[in-house]
């Protein structure tokens, strides 16, 4: 039953990929690779219960974690072109 | 008792799938990016959800007295749903500000209502 | 300092549920990278009423079937749109009043409309949220209500049982 979920999730991840792809604006493709992310982290606990080696639940809690620091990392990258070194330098100045 | 659980698994797996697929659909169909987020919600919220309760149930199905490996692989499904639960709406929320302060102006269909 | 304990012992229990290794070596790196977190989150200043919320927790738990089953109602509504060949949406941004008094309490209700698919906090200002909605009939349901009060039940559970 876990090769049905494994096709479907990765049937979803195409289509979350063909919305990256499509865009129109940057916050689509980040929303897209989001979401991406999630189905990544089922798919890994998918894969896990398919070749019978649960560990793989482990990579995919930190693939949950990663995915969310990356996705607001790279928000925080588009909105001010860096990762906050410019604030602390104008905060210190101050 | 065996079938009961397998029609139990197979329903939830099932559901998250739906819920998921339906999700991905909403996201290419919607028209803008923050209605977008609303059909992203669903993976996040209730695929995720329904998929790991089914992998949670197939644990308990295959549980084997004594062993304690099948109780760390619950918690971990359930640590897994928790951290899902507790970033994706700070993920939205964060999407939704960078769209608006990027200045993306959010669609309405009010004129067409008003014709 | 209680804050900083108990802390300490949730990352520890933590720790223990994914480690899965018990010899004493691996359990005094385990208590020793707790203690490591515990001085740099107290070093940032985050162990407080805000980072460490460990008095809403037991209320949080009570909370959280009532919010999973309007979760579920949302999401079959959304999945229902989403099938729509017409696609009935009518988007908008609304604000909206919440009763929340603490930041913690306003993180949890911003936190709550988000979850729930259909509704998404964009902006939170003192007791105004700002809230775009996929349908505007979803802002007037009585749900809507029923999570502000709730949400600020968890904010502060025992204020209310003292009076």
């Amino acid at each position: 039953m876990f090769v049905a979920a494994t096709a479907g999730i990765l049937v979803s991840m195409a289509l979350a990929l063909l919305r990256a792809l499509l865009g129109p604006t940057v916050y689509d493709r980040v929303l897209a690779v989001n979401t991406f992310g999630t189905k990544t982290v089922l798919l890994i606990a998918a894969i896990g219960f398919l070749t019978e080696r649960p560990e793989f639940l482990d990579l995919a809690l930190v693939y949950a974690l990663i995915n969310f620091i990356g996705t607001i990392a790279v928000l925080k990258f588009f909105e001010y072109g860096d990762l906050g070194l410019t604030r602390r330098i104008q905060r210190e100045a101050e | 008792m065996d079938l009961a659980f397998d029609v139990l698994i197979w329903g939830s797996l099932g559901l998250g799938l739906f819920f998921m697929l339906v999700g991905t659909i909403g996201i290419l169909r919607m028209p803008d990016v923050y209605t977008r987020l609303h059909a992203a919600g669903m993976t996040d919220t209730m695929g995720a959800g329904f998929l790991l309760l089914g992998m949670a149930l197939y644990t308990v199905e295959e549980m084997v007295p004594g062993h304690t490996s099948y109780w760390t692989v619950l918690v971990r499904l359930v640590l897994v749903y928790a951290f899902l639960l507790f970033t994706s709406p700070i993920a939205t929320h964060a999407l939704a500000r960078a769209g608006l302060a990027g200045g993306v102006e959010p669609w309405t269909n009010d004129a067409e209502e008003g014709t | 300092m209680l804050r900083a304990i108990g802390l300490g012992v949730v990352l520890f229990g933590f720790w223990l549920t994914l480690s899965g290794h018990y010899t004493p070596l691996l359990l005094g790196f385990g208590v020793g990278s707790c203690v490591l977190v515990v001085y740099i989150a107290a070093r940032m200043e985050v162990v407080d009423q805000e980072g460490v919320p460990l008095h809403v927790t037991g209320r949080f738990f009570s909370y959280l079937p009532w919010l999973m089953k309007e979760i579920f109602v949302a999401n079959v509504e959304v999945a229902k749109v989403i099938l729509d060949p017409k696609l009935p949406i009518s988007p908008r941004i609304v604000v909206f009043h919440g009763s929340q008094d603490t930041d913690l309490g306003r993180a949890i209700y911003a936190n709550s409309i988000t979850l729930t698919p259909g509704t998404i906090t964009t902006g939170v200002a003192g007791h105004e949220f700002e809230i775009h909605a996929l349908r505007a009939a979803d802002l007037e349901t009585d749900e809507q209500q029923q999570m502000d009060v709730r949400c600020t039940r968890v904010e502060r559970g025992r204020r209310e049982r003292a009076s």
